[in-house]
């Protein structure tokens, strides 16, 4: 109990115990299933490793610790955009807002996975120099925006059904998936675009996703 | 009570949970002789939440529609594209929903409107801005609901889309601002708000004339 109030010490009380309630719950649906490893993703190799430390369920785990992922990356982003001076002070409280939002994300789920939660994978931005001019020019970095958002967002929906197993982390999960959705109509708004793409936004598959995000990984 | 403010029927909550509020309520009020008629209950499990969706995109399709019939003086072209589209979303969001609940949707829902000042554009988007913001909560709160993970991606897809139609309205309201990219909705921890049904219905009874009962949801 202890170990539990320490892990979950970081997001808030009523939510740490909806979490801890439900935990025992699927614990006790998913003992069987969370046993067995199943295939860690490239990118996210070093969770296996530290498999199911937290009592969670190992899908639930693979599941945040890929958010967690993209979450570093949308945050290191914007931690780097924010400092660099590429964006137009007009801007400024848009991508302000939406990096002290990332920040939060990585915190909260870093703070429901305590010791399973993956280290922050390397970065780099200019995608091996394909983006080379991310922190001086605008466009770039806003074509960059708008991908990562985006693909959070698809990332977040692709994953919901296997989050169905604990109803308190897939609430959470979309309360930050709508969240990634903000992000990117306003970043879309702000390149002269409408905020979507159409009626319905599409789910993206886990390697699908990674696929997108792997060049930004060093 | 309600009753006590001798608020005309419409107007009233209209809205009960498995604790019968309506019947309580029933007894104080008129009986117009027509809302019976149109009485809906949503039904229960997925079928339940599926029609919630769809009494919410109900609402929204016909308020766009309606903005967009008796435009707001000085409507700038941006303005009207932003709305059309999202008006449009909102009707295949509707009909979408409509038929995949086929002969267990509930009737069409007798709106009301009477609130809002359509010749004037701070009232329009206001509005629009409560109604995206509702249902982004509405779907992010009955995810947890949803039985079938079909049934649930489908929410995803659309839950994203509104949250997207929040920010575009939120940048109308007040261009390249914080609040555009979430700030007053997204809070500390970087997540969006997730509401229950019971949560939900009260707030959109106002415009609902129609009473939508939802015996079972939470």
């Amino acid at each position: 109990m202890t170990q539990e109030h320490s892990i979950l010490s970081t997001i808030e009380p009523e939510l740490a115990d909806t979490i801890v309630a439900n935990r025992r719950d699927i614990f006790t649906r998913y003992a069987k299933a969370a046993g067995v490893l199943t295939s860690a993703p490239l990118v996210l190799a070093l969770a296996s490793n530290q498999a199911f430390g937290q009592g969670l369920p190992q899908q639930i785990t693979d599941v945040l610790n890929f958010a967690l992922t993209l979450e570093y990356l949308e945050a290191a982003f914007y931690d780097q955009g924010n400092k660099s001076g590429v964006i137009p002070s007009e801007y400024r409280s848009v991508f302000r807002t939406i990096g002290g939002h990332e920040t939060a994300h990585v915190k909260l789920l870093k703070g429901v996975l305590g010791s399973a939660a993956v280290a922050a994978p390397g970065v780099d931005f200019t995608a091996g120099g394909k983006y080379a001019d991310v922190w001086e020019n605008f466009d770039t970095f806003l074509t960059l925006s708008q991908t990562f958002e985006d693909l959070g967002v698809a990332a977040y929906k692709g994953q919901a059904g296997n989050l169905m197993g604990s109803k308190e982390v897939l609430t959470v999960a979309l309360q930050i998936h709508s969240v990634e959705a903000r992000h990117a109509s306003e970043v879309r708004r702000i390149g002269l675009k409408f905020g979507w793409s159409g009626a319905f936004d599409k789910p993206m598959s886990k390697s699908a996703v990674l696929a997108a995000a792997t060049p930004f990984l060093a | 009570m309600q009753s006590a403010r001798g608020l005309s029927r419409r107007h009233l909550l209209k809205w009960t949970g498995a604790a019968g509020t309506l019947a309580v309520a029933g007894a104080f009020l008129p009986n117009f002789g027509i809302s019976a008629a149109l009485g809906a209950e949503l039904g229960d499990g997925d079928i339940g939440v599926l029609n919630y969706a769809y009494a919410l995109e109900q609402l929204e399709a016909a308020f766009y529609t309606q903005a967009l019939q008796n435009p707001f003086g000085g409507m700038q072209v941006n303005d009207e594209r932003i709305l059309v589209q999202i008006r449009d979303h909102e009707i295949a969001h509707r009909d979408f929903l409509k038929g995949a609940l086929g002969r267990q949707a509930i009737p069409s829902l007798e709106v009301d409107f009477s609130a809002v000042d359509f010749s004037s554009r701070a009232s329009v988007l206001g509005t629009a801005d409560v109604f995206e913001n509702l249902g982004v909560a509405a779907y992010n709160g009955a995810g947890q609901l949803i039985s079938n993970p079909d049934y649930l991606v489908a929410a995803g897809s659309i839950v994203s889309v509104e949250a997207r139609h929040a920010a575009a309205i939120a940048d109308l309201l007040r261009p390249f601002s914080a609040e555009a990219a979430g700030r007053g909705n997204v809070d500390h921890k970087g997540l969006d708000k997730a509401l229950l049904p019971s949560q939900v219905l009260p707030k959109a009874a106002p415009f609902i004339v129609t009473e939508v009962t939802a015996a079972t949801l939470p």
